[in-house]
């Protein structure tokens, strides 16, 4: 296997957990990322160096993107299938983020998404999203006060009182 | 160098937490913090903020990778795993009977294939109530129908054999799709129960299958959609879902063989 290959391999579980705190349901997160590696494997000859895993976020965030337009007026979905429920030890604090999560703008929550799960940096996410920094950075700003309010409210019981 | 005395601002916060600050500065925002608190009750939330999208999403990267992600697979997709792949999904769709997979309605998100099947079941819904002029060409010419379809459409628009469902063919017609031309083929069984076969450039890759089900005007509809060398295809009708995956199950088995 390539170079090329591997590195893209190796990106797999975390291009897995981007999609799945993105779009929220498993099924529809491994068609994403599925999209995204036929991508990339498709555009092995034109990748001339650079960083394979800003490149594959920048692909998975797009297409993300490309999926949500217009969903308003759609019609529901559902996967076919019974979807893995999410194990996770800590799961009503866990079913509060994803909530929170989902009243996120898209890029809102893309941004707090590749700063704060996935570690990356401002330059980065600026490059991912084509926008400027002072763009990144306000957007994360915005997102992280709208999820603080979000996890605020629905945990009364939790705030601090002074 | 940087001023101690400069006010630390927003920016800066969300700087420090995400280790986005240069070093000197870092011992300034914490003298701030220090004195405070209200800034320093916001860094401590962002932070359990990042703890619990951890505690929630890192088990999804510890999980084993799909085999559907499996590169090698992805580079020369064989025909029989992506059959395999379908049917498979059939098979559990058909089995599955009432055990929660509905339940999900409420939390699923959109796809590209959205737009895709809303126009598939618009025409459904459009064309299934019309008696008299259902479709431009009739099921008695279908070689015509087929090389008309397939010249305008592009593809290799193909009406399958489904008398083993008691459907038949009632005809079909060119539609606006959503990138161009879409095919639309109409099956009746003796009963009146109708079924339509919508085809159109699909760019998705995805290959599973899709359910979905609209309600509208009182009239409920089923469709399942999937993709075949970057056509996709809609097949609606009723909502039992034995019913619909079993014509589904011909449409695709012999586009399947048709085309691969």
């Amino acid at each position: 296997m390539s170079a090329f290959r591997q590195s893209v391999e190796a990106m797999i579980p975390a291009l897995r957990r981007y999609a799945r705190a993105l779009a929220r349901d498993a099924d529809i997160a491994d068609d994403l990322v599925q999209d995204t590696l036929v991508r990339a494997l498709r555009s092995e000859r034109l990748f001339l160096g650079g960083d394979v895993r800003s490149w594959l976020y920048t692909i998975l965030t797009n297409l993300n993107k490309n999926r949500r337009r217009s969903l308003a007026r759609r019609p529901q979905f559902m996967p076919l299938l019974e979807n893995n429920p999410d194990a996770s030890g800590t799961e009503a604090e866990g079913r509060d983020i994803a909530r929170a999560l989902a009243t996120l703008v898209e890029e809102q929550r893309a941004v707090l998404l590749l700063v704060m799960l996935e570690g990356l940096s401002y330059r980065e996410v600026a490059d991912i999203q084509g926008v400027p920094i002072g763009t990144v950075m306000s957007r994360l700003a915005r997102a992280r006060a709208h999820v603080k309010a979000a996890l605020e409210g629905e945990r009364p019981a939790l705030r601090r009182v002074k | 160098m940087t001023d101690p005395k400069i006010p630390v601002t927003e920016d800066e916060l969300h700087a420090y937490v995400d280790n986005e600050l240069p070093a000197e500065r870092r011992g300034d925002v914490e003298t701030w913090l220090a004195a405070h608190p209200d800034d320093a009750e916001r860094v401590q939330s962002w932070r359990t903020m990042a703890e619990a999208l951890h505690a929630r999403y890192d088990h999804v990267a510890n999980e084993p990778v799909p085999k559907r992600l499996d590169l090698e697979r992805l580079v020369q997709p064989s025909r029989r795993w992506v059959y395999g792949t379908i049917a498979a999904t059939l098979l559990a769709f058909i089995a599955g009977g009432g055990t929660g997979w509905l339940a999900h309605g409420a939390a699923a998100t959109p796809s590209t294939f959205q737009s895709f099947t809303e126009d598939a079941l618009d025409a459904h819904r459009l064309y299934v109530v019309e008696v008299r002029h259902p479709v431009e060409v009739p099921g008695n010419e279908r070689a015509h129908l087929q090389a008309w379809l397939t010249k305008r459409c592009g593809w290799d628009v193909f009406a399958p054999e489904l008398s083993s469902t008691g459907l038949k063919l009632v005809g079909g017609r060119l539609l606006p799709g959503p990138t161009g031309p879409a095919s639309f083929l109409m099956y009746e069984s003796a009963s009146g129960e109708r079924f339509t076969v919508y085809t159109a450039k699909a760019s998705t890759e995805t290959t599973q299958m899709r359910y979905t089900t609209q309600d509208k005007n009182g009239a409920k509809e089923g469709a399942l959609f999937w993709t075949e060398r970057g056509v996709g295809y809609v097949v609606s009708g009723t909502t039992n879902r034995e019913r619909l995956s079993q014509v589904a199950r011909l449409v695709y088995d012999q586009t399947e063989k048709k085309g691969g």
